[in-house]
């Protein structure tokens, strides 16, 4: 699956299908953090996202 | 997962609720939120004219959007602080949102550029007097949302500060022992003398991934990229500590800085309020009027310091 990510701006592959809460592990992230989001509908830690899919992990944490 | 008040599919998890909603629960979650944050925190009335500070960010412009949907009378304030690329796209979501969901409400936008009132963006500015770019910054927005509320007689002044914030804020305030800054940090700040309009933060009960989930559900098109100068200040390093604790023991955040306002509230009765300790230590500035506690106020000194510089 094609993983988007911000701050800074880059795209990374991970072997799929896999669940959201396994993939803020593997990519070492707080879930409080973040969102998930596939399209533009929200995804939850338990559910599972497919190989063939693309996801952006978007960081909801600002400086000010 | 499912929602926990329909059966729709839930869009997000709530751990310091236990619970998870679907999108138009957890829509209908925020908004109560805040009304009732409005309520508690005594912030305005439908009859008050509000004025929010956005920045095309995700809080402010929520907010703007929960105050429409909640049918307060509410306008919004952008100050354009010049910063190469990120100003433009930040002031581009502000304006598409204003023209799509605001002005159709009846809602108006005012835009205060830096560059055209002080004749350099915020970098240049900061440079010239020799201060960091973030309290320069912060002196100017304070400053003009201060004179846009006052010579436009709004009563109240809301920005987005959320939950993650106020938390963070407070770590900070309370590991350097900031106690005359602990004061301030209530969510509702009463209209002190002439000139200063009461000060709200609507969104202190929610957190930033709530928010920004109701931003996403709600197709608010908000800018995700930060500020430049935002990098490695120390507030994100509060709120990275902090939301290591929250995953542990979910509800720490709300315990931390709820807590801090339930003692607050108690111990105001003997100490002097903050208006009350207003009305003994501001007066007008000579140059511009505002409420300031020296005899020019640190913007007016600002952008003297600045003019002596460029000669
Ligand atoms: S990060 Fe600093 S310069 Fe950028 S908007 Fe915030 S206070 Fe201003
Ligand atoms: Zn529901
Ligand atoms: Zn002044």
């Amino acid at each position: 699956m094609k993983v988007h990510l911000s701050h800074p701006t880059r795209d990374v592959v991970i072997q799929g299908p896999k669940r959201v809460a396994d993939i803020f592990k593997e990519l070492n992230l707080i879930p409080e953090a973040f969102l998930i989001i596939r399209g533009q509908d929200l995804m939850t830690e338990d559910e599972t996202v497919a190989d063939g899919d693309s996801i952006e992990i978007r960081p909801v944490i600002s400086g000010g | 997962m499912r929602c926990r008040k329909c059966p729709k599919r839930a869009v997000l998890g709530l751990p310091r609720h236990n619970t998870a909603f679907c999108g138009d629960c957890l829509t209908e979650f925020l908004r109560t939120q805040v009304q009732r944050a409005i309520k508690a925190q005594q912030m305005f009335s439908p009859e008050d004219r509000i004025l929010v500070a956005v920045s095309g960010g995700k809080d402010s412009l929520t907010l703007w959007e929960i105050l429409l949907k909640l049918g307060y009378r509410v306008d919004a304030l952008y100050v354009d602080l010049g910063i190469p690329g990120y100003s433009s796209r930040s002031k581009e979501k502000v304006e598409q949102f204003a023209k799509l969901v605001a002005e159709p409400c009846g809602s108006q936008l005012t835009i205060h550029t830096v560059e055209e009132d002080a004749g350099a963006g915020i970098k240049e500015l900061a440079n010239l007097i020799k201060r960091p770019t973030c309290s320069a910054c912060g002196t100017i927005k304070r400053y003009q949302f201060n004179r846009v509320a006052w010579q436009n007689h709004y009563d109240v002044m809301a920005t987005g500060h959320n939950l993650d914030d106020e938390a963070a804020r407070l770590l900070g305030n309370v590991l350097q022992w900031q106690e005359e800054y602990l004061q301030k940090q209530s969510p509702s700040l009463p209209a002190s003398v002439e000139g200063f309009a009461k000060k709200v933060k609507p969104l202190y009960r929610m957190t930033e991934r709530e928010i920004a989930a109701y931003a996403v559900v709600n197709r608010i098109d908000y800018l995700v990229e930060e500020c430049p100068m935002a990098k490695g200040a120390k507030m994100l390093v509060y709120k990275d500590a902090l939301n290591r604790l929250e995953a542990e023991s979910p509800g720490t955040k709300q315990r931390f800085y709820w807590g801090f306002l339930d003692r607050q509230e108690k111990s105001s009765s003997v100490a002097p309020s903050m208006s009350e300790i207003d009305q003994t230590t501001l007066q007008p500035c000579i140059v511009c009027r505002q409420p300031t506690t020296a005899v020019t106020c640190s913007f007016c000194r600002m952008m003297a310091r600045a003019k002596t510089a460029v000669k």
